[in-house]
């Protein structure tokens, strides 16, 4: 095979940015991704098999048959689980990977969570840090992604945000009901609600149609191509310069490298599943949190013995997501009008600045509401199955809202990704192991965004409430996973530099969510993308047309 | 194909009135392994099975879970996603019917609803785990998505007042005037 300038493994939301950007740039790429691309012929909309709610099945990847993952429980006992179910931690596999179906909530961070630590000084046992790079550092890749991806909303509501140089390039949807209902109580309250950005077209952007606001957007592909990830943008650009090819239903196995110690290509199985090896002047890792982490673990050698990436131990610790609460109202009236995309008010008041609180999230009106959702989200004290059920499926349905937000997580070293010494996929490659906690501070901090989800539905005219505040007794990293490649100066207690070079590696790069400090209290995207076009520059400015050399 | 199951499942679904209405009279001439049209269970599995899912979505204005296709949905799901549950589901249904005679000396699908219903409740407390799986793959049938052969003509849908075929398209009016449904 033709040796090219950058194999990029994962066509997500970083590695279909870094596969543009460098292609645009005039190298040659090839991006390999192991699940499928979907058209809009797949984009069917099934409440029971999508990539949120997946009781029969993922959607968007990966299947169930053959790829297991172990979690590790409190009590040391080991579990393996299926795609498919909770403990797996899933993402998606796909052309587009989390961005095909994803709610496209598109949040910048705000200033504060990149320097968490110096803000609220570190909790004991825990692994707060600061970012090796600011909010003005990503600002105008920020801007970038807002306007290469296509975001609509309005966040000039808010005080509690960062400065940005352009307004978002399109204008919010119209507001849905709850959004009429939610506001005006969160502004007797004294917050500051305003519209989600959401990278969703809210009118005609970049060659496609907007929003027809259908009931199944979270989870689901757009029939109508309005939701944007980067299978619809960056990808169809990065294939259009000519310099970049696409492998679809290609699984890396392994990083190779050479006897100096440097990166020298991937090896793996293509869809037939043959091993083939692809050279390159250089790798980007782009796998999302857990995947990536396994393929660094999993590229072991003489000269890499505990993987690579990994001479310190670091690879796969600082595992995080979000820790979800907030709560559920039940009002007596009609709050759901069945108009998608479904999430549209949000707040950030609460994601800094509370006393004894080292930080907190964003409170949004929840995003889609399926029946088989409200089957166990009914009053407390509803029978859960007869004739009572059924009717209180009738009564509520079109009666509740459920706000919650995404609580900034404490890290700790000891939440982590490792490979299992037993089970192994399909391809014969050892799996991702899951262990250990989030700090338990967390948890506190969860419990008062509940509460206060739950003032503002009261305010709102909620008659019933009940919180939403779980205490997960393993970390639960899911779709929002982060951390697993600590962005760092230290090469002892980080995997890459502060423009994603691994520390001992210099031709091999981890670009996506695996690399965030800490996880904001927002969802993550925008900054995964944000971070990939800054990684990208930086990477294109060192790029000396040759080969790579730092 | 599409043709061919429906008449299929009016069969079944004649099949399983019969059984509610009929009694003992039921016991027409099938044995412990005859499956009938049913993917997985056998007929009598499936009478005991549609008995308990009437019981978790009974009937009233609206129609009850086997008369939306539940016990299709389970059957179908029992030999693809649900291929893990076999054993559960064989010896659950087993074990409904050992409490059904010997609390009432009959079949369950014969008992009058009343008695059926203190049979799943007694299920519930005995085999709570069992009980928990048919509760939830009954919801799954009843509220998801009509393709899995559950949920017919989108009936759960419309008794929450979910419009089907669903509104799709309302970007292009000014939701704010007019009609709202
Ligand atoms: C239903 C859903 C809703 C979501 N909603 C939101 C939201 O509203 N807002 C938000 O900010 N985020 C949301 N997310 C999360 C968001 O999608 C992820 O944060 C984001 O996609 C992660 O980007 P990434 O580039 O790190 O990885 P991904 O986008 O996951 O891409 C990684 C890709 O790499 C591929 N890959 C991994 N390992 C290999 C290998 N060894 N060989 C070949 N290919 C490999 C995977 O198949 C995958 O396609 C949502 C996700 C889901 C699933
Ligand atoms: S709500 Fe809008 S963006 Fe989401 S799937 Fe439906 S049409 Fe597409």
């Amino acid at each position: 095979m033709k040796r090219v300038n950058a194999v990029v493994v994962g066509a997500g939301a970083a590695g279909g940015i870094v596969a543009k950007e460098l292609a645009v740039a005039g190298l040659s790429v090839v991006l390999l991704e192991r699940g499928k691309w979907y058209t809009a012929a797949d984009c069917r909309k099934d409440d029971l098999r999508n990539q949120r709610t997946t009781v029969l099945g993922n959607a968007f990847g990966p299947e169930d048959e053959g790829t297991p993952r172990v979690w590790v429980d409190a009590q040391g006992a080991t579990h393996t689980v299926l795609a498919s179910e909770g403990g797996y931690n899933n993402n998606a596999a796909c052309v587009g990977g989390g961005t095909l179906s994803y709610g496209a909530q598109a949040w910048r961070y705000m200033p504060q969570d990149f320097r968490m630590r110096s803000t609220y000084g570190a909790p004991a046992g825990s692994s707060l840090e600061d970012w090796p790079i600011s909010y003005d550092d990503l600002e105008p890749f920020y801007e970038q992604a807002e306007y290469e991806i296509g975001v609509s909303g309005d966040d000039s509501g808010t005080p509690f945000r960062g400065p940005r140089r352009r307004p978002l390039p399109m204008p919010p949807l119209p507001p849905g009901r709850e959004f009429s209902v939610l506001e005006p109580a969160a502004k007797r309250l004294g917050l500051h609600p305003f519209h989600i950005p959401m990278a969703r077209n809210s009118v005609p952007y970049n060659g496609r149609g907007p929003c027809m606001r259908c009931r199944w957007c979270v989870g689901f592909a757009c029939e109508v191509d309005a939701k944007n990830g980067s299978q619809n943008t960056v990808i169809p650009v990065a294939l259009n310069t000519g310099n970049c090819e696409l492998r679809t239903g290609c699984m890396a196995k392994e990083i190779l490298t050479d006897e100096r110690g440097r990166a020298r290509g991937v090896a793996y199985f293509d869809e037939r599943g043959r091993l083939r090896e692809q050279w390159s002047d250089i790798v980007v890792v782009s796998g999302c949190a857990t995947e990536s982490a396994r393929l660094l673990l999993n590229s072991t050698s003489g000269l890499f013995p505990y993987g690579l990436g990994n001479r310190y131990d670091q690879v796969g610790r600082h595992l995080q997501g979000h820790h979800y609460t907030g709560a559920l109202g039940y009002f007596d009236f009609e709050t759901y009008d069945d108009i998608g995309p479904g999430a549209t008010i949000a707040i950030s008041d609460y994601n800094h600045g509370t006393p004894d609180l080292c930080g907190g999230g964003m409170l949004a009106n929840e995003f889609i509401r399926l029946p088989i959702h409200m089957v166990d989200r009914l009053p407390p004290g509803t029978p859960r199955w007869g004739l009572a059920h059924k009717q209180a499926m009738r009564h509520w349905h079109k009666r509740t809202i459920v706000i919650m937000g995404p609580t900034q997580q404490i890290p700790t070293a000891d939440a982590r990704v490792t490979v299992d010494p037993a089970v192994r996929d399909k391809w014969g490659l050892p799996v991702c192991r899951f262990s250990g906690n989030v700090h338990p501070h967390t948890f506190e901090i969860g419990e008062v965004q509940a509460r206060r989800a739950e003032a503002w539905l009261k305010e709102a005219g909620a008659i019933h409430t009940s919180l939403m505040a779980g205490k997960p007794t393993i970390v639960s990293a899911g779709q929002h996973q982060a951390g697993t490649c600590r962005m760092g100066n230290d090469p002892r207690t980080s995997v890459v530099n502060k423009t994603c070079q691994v520390h001992d590696v210099d031709n091999l790069f981890v670009i996506d969510s695996s690399v965030h400090v800490t996880n904001g209290g927002f969802n993550p995207v925008l900054t995964i993308m944000a971070v990939a076009y800054y990684a990208s520059a930086a990477l294109v400015r060192e790029w000396k047309g040759t080969g790579f050399r730092s | 194909m599409l043709s061919g199951s429906k008449s299929a499942l009016v069969t079944r679904r004649q099949f399983v009135a019969a059984g509610v209405a009929g009694g003992a009279a039921v016991a027409i001439g099938c044995n412990a392994t005859d499956r009938g049209n049913w993917e997985f269970l056998t007929v009598d599995q499936s009478r005991t099975l549609a008995a308990i899912c009437d019981q978790i979505v009974p009937a009233d204005d609206f129609p009850a879970a086997s008369q939306a296709g539940v016990p299709d949905y389970i059957d179908r799901q029992l030999i693809r996603h649900y291929r893990r549950y076999q054993d559960e589901y064989r010896r659950g249904l087993e074990q409904a019917e050992a409490l059904s005679r010997s609390r009432f000396g009959r079949e369950l699908a014969s008992l009058p609803a009343r008695q059926q219903l203190e049979i799943v409740a007694a299920l519930e407390q005995q085999k709570p785990e069992f009980f928990a799986l048919v509760r939830n793959h009954t919801m799954e049938g009843y509220y998801g998505s009509p393709r899995h052969g559950g949920n017919r003509d989108a009936v759960s849908w419309k008794m929450l007042g979910l419009p089907e075929p669903p509104l799709l398209g309302r970007a292009q009016y000014d939701l704010g005037k007019g009609e709202s449904q």
